[in-house]
């Protein structure tokens, strides 16, 4: 026996359930990436009986998957915009006051992202049906700012709580009046959460459906495209094409997020 | 002349809590003025209804003759040095000291050549372009004083600032506050629990507890004649002697205070001076200071006193603990106290 074994080290055991509960998360992304570039357009069959890049080009001349494109990305962008404003003004009031009911005002407001989506689905449609709203671009948009401000709300009030009050005061004792103690003190510590959040926000808007499915009306965002896509199995390896490629628009943005905000890299030279 | 600043039955209370109550007080310009008590006795509140981060309850608060009680902070001709420095982490030590200058809408140049020149009253201007997060607490310290100054404010508000340094830094400190405040004539309001730095610093000490002024007076008056036993304990940590027991010692059933340096510790048969009053007691322990010893007697009218003798005393003849002692004081010594919180 070995009596100087170090005990910070994971046993043999440990370590093939980790890796094997990785292979099992990462996977099917591969197999979506491999069948991507298959020859065979009908079934998953292994190995693939060929590789080729036809399936970009048909994809790259389809005009349905760049209309759902834009659409997904113009939705995402402004509910992002709308996230970042509403959020951090949410977060400022929420962060420093104290008044009755505080408590269950923060609940409220983080409610939406552990509501299931088919409740909020469900919710916004009747009450758009209820206000004569015809859905569209702008039904889509709110959906997801419902749950777009909570992310970026909660990384903002996490980093605004770390702030001291005596900065604010510091800042005012010198002259500055709120809008100045915004710009030149609190945004520049805020920034990095702002960030962060609102890639967050846009990774999740962007792939977002059940929500979507019930505000987007005769849109076709790009998740909807691909639901729509798995009741006609043609040509299937084009929608492996398509997914590898929103699989890369998202990584980028929730890589940079998890760059920002780690411990370490938020404040420098504190 | 009109004081710098004034308070006017200034009150607080946060809810049910009162932190201040009814506290009047006038600064005179270019006065050294300490805030002495400890924590939870309502001095920083105070400070802060002057720096207008808070608004008093009741009363008003006067800067220069002008009622500011509802003025904000930006508005007033007043600037803060915190206790935890509060120096902006994003901005280097200059940017800290000009953003007085910044926010006032001076020009880029002009507020650098100021900043380096208030930084040249603290001797930093080397350090001009690092950030804060790349100081020692002393510079950080500096730094927040320059930044402070920039703005050439008529009252300058320091909340505990040295608190943080260890203590031959601070000790640098309060000479260079000292010598800087006289160079600059601003008026001081400093803020701090520690009665040997209000002392040795303030011209005028407010002795606060539980949300009132107790005693405010000169140093050496605070230190000689303190008027209630709080005061007495608290600045140089004197003997309070209760009624009942200085009934016994001196026939008359009024409470007084004996500063440790004037209590005499002699061995029983030793001869004492006439009119001196003296007790019997049983010397508990020895506490080694330094410079001098404190000799803690339990007497024989029930209570501890604590003497203060110096160290140079020949170690063959001192009593060891557990041996009879007596004390002696002379009448003048001591400080008869008013029971309880004086009436304003």
């Amino acid at each position: 026996m070995r009596s100087d074994r170090d005990w910070n080290r994971p046993s043999t055991g440990a370590r093939i359930a980790a890796f094997a509960g990785l292979a099992f998360l990462h996977l099917p992304v591969w197999v979506i990436l491999l069948y991507a570039f298959t020859t065979e357009d009908r079934t998953y069959q292994f190995p693939p009986p060929g590789l080729t890049l036809h399936w970009f080009a048909v994809a790259f001349a389809r005009e349905d998957i760049w209309a759902a494109l834009r659409l997904s990305l113009a939705v995402a962008t402004v509910a992002t915009a709308m996230a970042l404003v509403l959020g951090t003004l949410a977060a400022f009031a929420l962060a420093r006051s104290r008044f009755r009911g505080r408590e269950a005002v923060t609940l409220l407001f983080v409610l939406p992202i552990a509501l299931p989506g088919i409740i909020t689905g469900i919710a916004l449609l009747s009450a758009f049906k209820l206000g004569g709203i015809q859905p569209g671009f702008w039904t889509i948009v709110t959906g997801h700012a419902t749950f777009c401000i909570v992310i970026v709300y909660n990384n903002v009030i996490a980093r605004l709580r770390r702030l001291p009050q005596s900065w604010i005061e510091a800042s005012m004792d010198l002259g500055a009046d709120g809008a100045q103690t915004f710009r030149y003190v609190l945004l520049p510590q805020i920034a990095t959460a702002l960030l962060a959040g609102g890639m967050l926000a846009f990774a999740l808007s962007f792939d977002e459906i059940i929500v979507t499915l019930f505000t987007a009306g005769h849109e076709r965002t790009l998740p909807i495209w691909f639901f729509n896509e798995l009741f006609r199995p043609r040509e299937r390896p084009i929608t492996n094409v398509v997914a590898v490629t929103v699989v890369l628009v998202t990584l980028v943005p929730i890589l940079l997020a998890y760059r920002l905000t780690r411990p370490g890299t938020t404040e420098p030279n504190l | 002349m009109t004081a710098a600043i004034e308070l006017r039955g200034v009150g607080r209370r946060f809810g049910s809590v009162t932190a201040l109550e009814q506290v009047s007080l006038a600064v005179a310009p270019g006065e050294f003025f300490a805030l002495l008590g400890p924590s939870g006795s309502g001095k920083t509140t105070c400070l802060r209804l002057i720096a207008g981060f808070d608004r008093p309850t009741q009363g008003s608060v006067l800067l220069d003759g002008e009622d500011v009680t509802a003025t904000p902070p930006f508005e007033r001709n007043v600037n803060t040095v915190f206790q935890d420095y509060a120096l902006f982490p994003h901005m280097s030590v200059a940017d800290n000291v000009a953003y007085g200058l910044k926010v006032r809408g001076v020009p880029a140049t002009a507020r650098r050549r100021s900043a380096l020149e208030v930084l040249g009253l603290v001797q930093l201007e080397e350090l001009a372009d690092r950030r804060p997060g790349q100081l020692s607490g002393g510079q950080k310290q500096r730094v927040a004083l320059a930044r402070a100054l920039i703005n050439r404010p008529k009252v300058l508000l320091l909340d505990e600032p040295l608190g943080a340094l260890d203590l031959r830094l601070r000790e640098e400190m309060q000479t260079e506050l000292k010598t800087l405040q006289h160079r600059l004539g601003i008026t001081f309001v400093y803020v701090t629990h520690d009665q040997g730095e209000a002392l040795s610093m303030a011209d005028r000490i407010a002795v606060f507890r539980e949300g009132r002024i107790e005693q405010l007076d000169a140093p050496r008056v605070l230190y000689v004649r303190p008027r209630t036993a709080f005061v007495a304990r608290f600045v140089g940590s004197a003997n309070v002697v209760e009624a009942h027991v200085a009934a016994r010692l001196t026939g008359e059933a009024r409470p007084f205070a004996i500063r440790p340096e004037l209590i005499e510790v002699l061995v029983p048969a030793q001869p004492v001076r006439a009119g001196a009053i003296t007790c019997e007691g049983r010397l508990e322990d020895v506490q080694y200071h330094g410079a001098a010893s404190r000799w803690h007697v339990r007497i024989d009218a029930g209570p501890v006193l604590t003497a203060a003798r110096p160290e140079s005393e020949p170690a063959g003849q001192m009593p060891a603990a557990g041996d009879r002692v007596l004390l002696a004081w002379s009448p003048e010594s001591a400080v008869p106290l008013v029971e309880g919180p004086p009436i304003p």
